[in-house]
């Protein structure tokens, strides 16, 4: 899920840990889940996810267990996306501990169609392909095979916007209001311009920009093609759209437009309060995430608009169901109520997480946030989730991109030559690739 | 000659260690010959009955061979664990190294032979680990065990409150990694740790303690310090404490200074402890992992992996990249290489003290 994503790295470092007992549980797991089965035809129903689906906070599996009174839910949820993956890649290979329900993330899910097919079930023996028209398109074929298995259903997207600091903004003497922005920063060059001036006239240590590390995400988000071709063949060396994010990126850099900040890092998390940066690059599950980190002093000092350079998507997720659940049927009933429009908008009202659900989109166009001046987050996101492209993912999409921003940051903190900074992320990849 | 009258006064003994344990105190010379079981025995009570034999077998030569195969139904158990997770998983990894094994896919493994083995020895990343690796280890372990004998030195003396200071210092080797490590992260953070405050107060530019090659590593080995210093300190002074008395006194009569004793009669005694702790040491940063791991949550070690260790890369291959065959690989690698540094440690002291007896 999408703030797993952005949690990437704020709890890796709790990860040893978790992952430590993630493969402990999954050693004695198996048998623990089916302790409560069958007995009276109840079921109790196990559900895995990582970092947060909002389920448990939007109040779903109490208002399931009530229409259902034969179901059961466990939820058990492992903070960083990361360490969820290595825990569930363990089991899939052992057969062993799998829960009833197992979150994708979408930067997964390639790996999924491409390569563990046979280890999830194909939801259209249960009907799922009646489904098809409710999702948005991308969200929906990522998730089917070539031969046309369907591995998961759709949880939330991520959609990009542009998140910017309103009293920082006055401060430089750039415009605040988020019509005005979206078109003098229409274009990525135009951003980066207003970035130039707010630099000259800035409040002290406060930069631009968070991190070229972002910078890069958001704008590759934006791309049909990235780092694999539909055939599966690596591309990002002689991809144009890929050359593009990092030339502006290290633009972005050479300019001194970046406060310099690891993506998840503590110090990206203690900047949010402190003003470090005054725009942040915002897919719509980033918006709980600046909740969070900048707290009840940043309400009303944000805003929101539209992204440079057109519509994109960063994240989002995926409820799937591996072959070896034991109770797929009712699996199967529960994550298609989970991810139905209904639901998937009282999940972004609670949690903000973008419905993947086209009807849900429709329901919450006119929903604002006051947190963020009162910007029309349903619209904003809305449209940017329409007009997105249908991306072609990757096995390897989420390690080569932060071997990618490892380079990056090479050339924002330590000056690194831009040709020099490439080298060694291609040495990277291919080190990914092994 | 009590303690606290002679010249050696503020020594006194670590209770704990005192030798031989307390089971066997005022036992008096073995009452009976042979295998004694571990039956019911009132330490200090010459009266009791002579021990009972743990299984009173019925004839003579069943005895027999209960007495020679007893120990090893007593080592048994551990052998029987250390074969599922020892022994079992070393031999494994070996089989795995030679094959490519991705672990989504793990049901197809595709022979290499030696080809995992082969392209470590080419690959960048590798050699920067195992620099990393042998760096780090020197930043940590030379100034950790210095300051340990250091510290064991001023805890030999009689100190108010003893007993308190050598349990605190063993607190940061109790502290989890992972909690020592967050602390550190926040204190040695580069726009609002607590460390570069300081610097700022004195005057100087703040050091981005993540990115550079020589800052990272140094913070990273000052986590390491941290944690085990204490302990070391606490090995020193338990070997300090078996140094005879006499040899001071000695010293004292020829004239040595303080200092010339720790020199000439501490450091010598204390030669096998130092050895030990050598080695463990080495162990230790070899397969350092949780600092470097923890620091960033990097499982790169940085950006330009300027901090990543063997066990870090390993990590990286195996559990970040999924390739379990190269990271087997590079288990052994570390295996070996452990073998070979305590191997060479060994036979240096062993060298040394061979010298030190022909002498």
């Amino acid at each position: 899920m999408p703030i797993a994503l952005a949690a990437k790295r704020a709890t890796a470092r709790l990860g040893a840990v978790v992952l430590a007992g993630a493969l402990l549980a999954a050693c004695g797991s198996s048998d623990s889940s089916d302790s409560s089965d069958s007995a009276g035809g109840k079921v109790t129903l196990t559900v895995d996810i990582f970092g947060s689906f909002g389920y448990e906070e939007a109040g779903l599996y109490e208002e399931y267990q009530k229409l259902n009174p034969n179901v059961t839910i466990k939820q058990s949820d492992t903070q960083d996306e990361a360490d969820y993956w290595k825990s569930l890649q363990t089991r899939l290979a052992g057969g062993g501990g799998l829960a009833d329900v197992q979150g994708v993330e979408v930067g997964r899910i390639a790996s999924v169609t491409q390569q563990q097919a046979d280890k999830f079930q194909d939801l259209k023996e249960f009907g799922a392909d009646k489904l098809k028209d409710e999702f948005a398109e991308a969200k929906w074929s990522a998730a089917t095979t070539k031969d046309g298995r369907i591995l998961g259903l759709g949880t939330d997207v991520g959609p990009e916007a542009m998140c910017y600091r309103t009293d920082l903004f006055k401060q430089a003497g750039l415009p605040t209001d988020r019509e005005e922005l979206a078109k003098k920063w229409a274009t990525w060059d135009g951003y980066l311009e207003l970035g130039k001036q707010y630099k000259k006239k800035a409040p002290a240590k406060s930069a631009w920009l968070d991190s070229v590390g972002s910078l890069y995400g958001i704008m590759i988000g934006q791309e049909k093609e990235r780092y694999y071709d539909a055939s599966g063949e690596l591309i990002y060396e002689k991809n144009p759209a890929v050359k593009e994010a990092w030339d502006t990126s290290v633009e972005a850099a050479e300019a001194g437009l970046s406060a310099k900040l690891d993506q998840w890092s503590p110090q990206w998390n203690q900047a949010f309060a402190a003003g470090s940066f005054a725009t942040i690059p915002c897919p719509a599950w980033m918006l709980g995430y600046v909740k969070g980190q900048a707290g009840e002093a940043g309400k009303g000092k944000w805003d929101i608009a539209k992204l440079p350079g057109g519509a994109g998507n960063w994240g989002g997720s995926y409820l799937s169901i591996p072959r070896a659940a034991k109770h797929k049927k009712e699996a199967y009933a529960l994550i298609e109520w989970l991810t139905a429009p209904e639901q998937q908008a009282k999940v972004f009202q609670k949690q903000g997480n973008f419905p993947s659900s086209t009807g849900a989109i429709e329901t919450i166009a006119d929903a604002e946030d006051e947190y963020f001046s009162g910007a029309p987050i349903g619209q904003i996101f809305g449209d940017a989730a329409k007009e997105s492209p249908v991306q072609v993912l990757g096995v390897h999409d989420q390690n080569v991109m932060q071997q990618i921003t490892n380079a990056l940051s090479e050339v924002e903190r330590k000056g690194t030559s831009s040709d020099k900074a490439w080298q060694t992320a291609k040495k990277g990849v291919d080190n990914v690739i092994g | 000659m009590a303690d606290g009258e002679e010249g050696r006064g503020q020594r006194d003994r670590l209770t704990p260690l005192r030798f031989p344990p307390p089971l066997l105190a005022g036992a008096g010379p073995p009452a009976h010959s042979g295998w004694a079981g571990p039956g019911p025995r009132t330490p200090g009570s010459p009266a009791s009955p002579p021990p009972v034999p743990l299984a009173p077998p019925a004839t003579p030569s069943l005895r027999r061979t209960w007495r020679k195969a007893s120990p090893y139904a007593y080592i048994a158990p551990f052998f029987t664990l250390f074969l599922a997770f020892g022994l079992f998983p070393l031999l494994y990894t070996a089989f795995v190294s030679l094959y490519r094994v991705e672990l989504q896919t793990s049901g197809e493994m595709e022979w290499r032979g030696i080809a995992n083995y082969t392209a470590l020895f080419t690959d960048e990343y590798f050699w920067i680990s195992l620099r990393n690796t042998f760096t780090i280890g020197v930043l940590s372990t030379v100034p950790q065990l210095a300051m340990a004998l250091g510290l064991a030195h001023l805890l030999n003396y009689r100190l108010r409150g003893r007993t308190f200071i050598r349990t605190a210092i063993l607190l940061p080797y109790a502290t989890s990694v992972a909690a020592a490590t967050l602390v550190f992260a926040q204190l040695f953070g580069r726009d609002f740790g607590l460390i570069n405050y300081v610097i700022g107060l004195v005057g100087l530019d703040p050091v981005d303690w993540q990115t550079g090659t020589v800052a990272s590593q140094i913070a990273v080995s000052t986590i390491v310090i941290w944690r085990w210093t204490g302990y070391n300190a606490l090995i020193y002074l338990a070997g300090m404490q078996s140094i005879p008395h006499e040899l001071y006194e000695a010293a004292e009569m020829d004239g040595a200074s303080r200092w010339r004793q720790f020199i000439h009669v501490t450091l010598p005694g204390l030669r096998p402890t130092i050895v030990f702790t050598v080695i463990i040491s080495t162990i230790g940063a070899t397969q350092l992992f949780g600092e470097p791991l923890l620091f960033e949550g990097s499982i790169s070690g940085g950006i330009s992996h300027q901090y990543q260790t063997l066990g870090l890369y390993m990590y990286e291959q195996g559990w970040g990249f999924f390739h379990l065959g190269r990271a087997a690989a590079i288990a052994w690698v570390m295996f070996v290489l452990i073998v070979v540094l305590v191997g060479a440690n060994a036979l240096i002291a062993r060298r040394r003290a061979r010298k030190e007896a022909g002498r």
